[in-house]
């Protein structure tokens, strides 16, 4: 029986990580649960355990039947039927199997029945839900907006709300308006509050809101009057229990299709405050802006995957001039490279993932109580690295999932451009992953100033430094890899030295990808020195990362101020 | 009541009706779906070595009926019983995962090399120990010997009332079930008084997946043996019964041995040969009685019936 988390062995590396045992130490607090609930672990084995469970049980079900029902679903759509969000049928099935499968609000803690799964294998299930269906997992998805509810909510709302979504109840994050995408700052949908009703009315229109029919909604509104930035914003809670929310439009999208993105009016409806006022944005939104941003590179993660399912299926199915086309080699090279930005990006991405779960839950925890020094100290240090790899995990992560759909077109040959064969889906489905929760332009603003700051040239010297003893074959790509990093190092100080910030944003988006191919790299180093999965992966992309990091210098390297002028349009 | 299409109805909990006993009879075979070149033995058995071991596909139907019936009358019990080697207990496990409250093992060399006739005796022992139920239900037939037998013969020996190929429960009370039977031409709705006995057909709703906190419950469920071969399963029941799976043998059920296993089988499996069925010649009958008289006389005539 075909199981998209035992069929990829890649995903079980990431999930025994050796940094999984802090990371289980933190989440169970001492295994405290396990008095209370009959489904908490005992130990850390036991922790894993379930976790590899609740992994099959995922890839069983996107294998069984969120794969089957991803081209039903592209085909049929969402529908707006009176005001009202009508899901395909294939949707609803695949909500329906979910639910039961006890897969909604799975991050959350026990006491409002969740499974309180870390990161790490939350992003996992993510990863091969995207597999089976981009479009399904944006839905399916939404429910790490309990995290936000979580974390700024009070414990009568966490307690009435999160409840409800670990119950299988969907969630949608109302941020965007006409006016206002990647400027929030703008948002303009009002805010008012009744003294008579002792409650908030919001009124006004969204724009491009994923699942904008959901059960629960979290609002980012205007509730200062005669503000015109961020500091007017605050954080709202809408129950469509209580009604005033309608759906005007649902969009006719190039991709993920099976996930509606809808225009939803909000008139007089009833909401209550999250968190405290004017922090929606400055704060609440910036929080949750970074696992938002995983959640799309690990959506670009299972696209990648899927896409190079498919073109190896197809390079060993199809033949030509009496072979299978893949022992031709300029097919065989599509394949490998494939592969190596997928294992590459995995690498990033899961890493990520393992710091945002180690300074998350020191973050909680001190909640409860005084953290020691050195636990304040050990989160700020992950809470920083993780601050720093996700832009890259998302923007490279991202462009590598359109390359690597567009090249599984391409081994398809003329029958890719046909709708007979899934990869035109996955080359439209990966297309929004480097423009949603930022473009890749945007990752770039975020990740410069780790650039410049040589925060990402530390974290490279770190891993060299860690690497330093790796088996003898990986030693000559380790030799490599500190050349380019002394190339990184010489191109940025050369951009630095100007002394223009013209000049370093002409360069950014160069000098980042420089950094993230780098720092990939080496971690899928450390991932071969510990599991020959990643064997040609990694020879591979090192010397993808030489060449492609030699052009950005050259580039730079004959580059001057003067240049600035020509690149402006 | 039970069509998952009308939603807002299949929600509705029936709270005057107290909470039902319902035993699923389950099978665990080998999966003969995909098999390979040695799926046979020489002697024309199954190799079971060489087939991964599953839960028999129509009893997850049955599961299925089962988990809906609970979900509508609160209070209900389920529980699995399966007959086979040690490690069946994997589908009561998988049973429990998916919303089964508890398993019975019928295990025993006395009960080994039982055909279907041996096999229902001992079910209908086992389920006699078990003590009272409203409801028995199991699938059509399991794939490995596709008899449809069992199930049939197990109400029989019970004296019970059974309705086979059932395909969906469409209302249910607390002393009658309705239920619409999948026909090769089309459907039929039955009611029957309970105690009865339900055999599912393929076409019923696939059973629903594995829950993962039941998994993370459930998963050190075991047999007495289980935990004799490995202590720590043991040590983690201490304090949790619902940890606990049947396991009974010849000793525990009140049965005649003679009627068990071999010694219980009449079948006898002579020679094994493959068939390819040919259709040569077909006719086309029309609806008149003349034809229908005809072709009455002609089956007669053959002993096809009669």
């Amino acid at each position: 029986m075909a199981n998209y988390y035992n069929d990829t062995p890649e995903l079980k590396f990431h999930l025994n990580n050796p940094l999984m045992r802090r990371i289980v130490e933190l989440k169970e607090r001492n295994f405290a649960d396990a008095k209370e609930y009959d489904y908490a672990p005992t130990d850390f084995e036991d922790a894993m355990d379930n976790y590899n469970r609740v992994m099959e049980i995922v890839g069983e079900i996107c294998a069984e039947t969120i794969a089957p029902n991803a081209e039903g679903v592209d085909h049929e759509g969402p529908v707006c039927e009176n005001n009202r969000v009508r899901y395909a049928s294939g949707t609803v099935e695949n909500l329906d199997i979910t639910r039961k499968a006890g897969l909604m609000g799975m991050s959350m803690p026990r006491r409002f029945g969740g499974l309180n799964l870390p990161t790490v294998p939350y992003i996992m299930a993510a990863d091969m839900v995207s597999s089976a269906d981009a479009g399904f997992e944006n839905l399916w998805g939404l429910q790490d907006c309990a995290e936000t509810l979580y974390e700024f909510g009070n414990e009568d709302q966490r307690q009435r709300f999160i409840s409800r979504v670990c119950n299988g109840e969907t969630m949608s994050m109302d941020l965007t308006e006409p006016d206002a995408g990647s400027d929030l700052q703008s948002v303009m949908l009002k805010a008012t509050y009744s003294e008579k009703d002792n409650c908030w009315y919001l009124n006004g229109v969204k724009r491009f809101i994923t699942n904008g029919d959901a059960d629960i909604h979290l609002v980012l509104a205007r509730s200062e009057e005669g503000t015109h930035d961020g500091r007017g914003l605050s954080m709202f809670i809408y129950d469509k229990r209580n009604g005033g929310v309608n759906v005007r439009r649902i969009e006719n999208k190039l991709g993920i299709k099976g996930s509606p993105t809808c225009e939803i009016v909000y008139k007089n409806a009833k909401a209550e405050l999250c968190g405290e006022r004017k922090l929606g944005l400055i704060k609440y939104v910036m929080a949750l802006m970074n696992s938002a941003r995983l959640g799309i590179a690990v959506q670009s993660a299972g696209i990648s995957q899927a896409a190079y399912n498919e073109a190896l299926a197809y390079a060993n199915d199809r033949k030509q001039f009496g072979k299978s086309i893949i022992e031709f080699s300029a097919v065989s090279e599509m394949l490998v490279t494939m592969k190596a930005k997928l294992d590459a990006a995995r690498a990033i991405i899961y890493e990520t993932a393992r710091y945002v779960d180690i300074y998350k839950s020191l973050d909680d925890i001190s909640k409860e109580r005084k953290l020691t020094p050195e636990e304040r100290a050990e989160g700020k240090k992950y809470s920083k690295m993780a601050d720093a790899l996700t832009p890259l995990s998302k923007g490279l992560g991202s462009e590598f999932a359109n390359q690597n759909a567009y090249d599984c077109i391409q081994v398809h040959g003329g029958s890719g451009f046909m709708k007979d064969y899934t990869c035109e889906r996955l080359y439209r489905d990966a297309r929004i992953t480097s423009i949603y929760e930022g473009t890749t332009q945007l990752q770039v603003v975020a990740a410069t100033r780790y650039v410049t700051t040589g925060f990402y040239l530390e974290m490279i010297r770190n891993l060299e430094a860690e690497t330093a003893s790796v088996k003898a074959e990986l030693q000559p790509l380790r030799n490599i890899l500190i050349n380019i990093t002394n190339e990184y190092e010489e191109t940025v100080k050369e951009v630095v030295e100007k002394e223009s910030t013209e000049y370093i944003e002409l360069h950014a988006r160069r000098m980042v990808e420089m950094a993230g191919y780098t720092i990939m790299s080496y971690l899928l180093l450390r991932d071969a020195n510990n599991c020959n999965l990643f064997d040609k992966s990694v020879e591979v992309f090192v010397k993808f990362t030489r060449a492609q990091n030699a052009q950005r210098a050259a580039f730079i390297k004959n580059s001057n101020l003067d240049e600035i002028n020509l690149y402006k349009a | 009541m039970f069509n998952s299409k009308s939603k807002t109805q299949f929600y509705l909990k029936i709270y005057y009706m107290k909470g039902l006993k319902i035993i699923v009879l389950a099978k665990q075979v080998p999966d003969t779906r995909n098999v390979g070149k040695d799926a046979m033995t020489e002697a024309g058995t199954v190799n079971r070595a060489a087939l991964p071991a599953i839960f028999n596909p129509e009893d997850l139907n049955a599961l299925e009926q089962a988990l809906r019936i609970k979900e509508q009358v609160p209070g209900t019990e389920i529980t699995m019983l399966t007959m086979g080697p040690g490690r069946a207990s994997e589908i009561l496990r998988e049973g429990m995962f998916r919303g089964a409250d508890g398993g019975v093992l019928l295990t025993d060399r006395a009960f080994a090399g039982a055909d279907t006739l041996a096999t229902s005796y001992a079910l209908s022992c086992a389920i006699r120990s078990i003590g009272e139920f409203d409801l028995i239900i199991g699938g059509r037939q399991a794939i490995d010997g596709d008899t449809a037998q069992v199930g049939p013969q197990v109400a029989e020996k019970l004296g019970i009332p059974q309705i086979t190929y059932a395909e969906e429960v469409v209302k249910i009370d607390e002393r009658t079930i309705t239920v619409k039977r999948r026909l090769e031409h089309g459907t039929e709705v039955v009611a029957g008084a309970m105690p009865l006995l339900i055999t599912v057909n393929g076409s019923a709703a696939p059973c629903r997946p594995r829950n993962a906190k039941r998994v993370m419950k459930f998963k050190n469920a075991a047999t007495p043996s289980e935990r004799t071969a490995n202590p720590k399963l043991a040590e983690v029941a201490e304090g949790r019964p619902y940890l606990d799976i049947k396991e009974w043998g010849v000793a525990n059920i009140t049965c005649e041995a003679e009627q068990l296993g071999m010694s219980g089988s009449p079948t006898k499996v002579k020679n094994v040969m493959n068939i390819v069925f040919q259709a040569k010649e077909s006719k086309v009958l029309g609806d008149t009685d003349n034809e229908i008289n005809d072709l009455m006389q002609e089956l007669i005539s053959n002993h096809t019936i009669g």
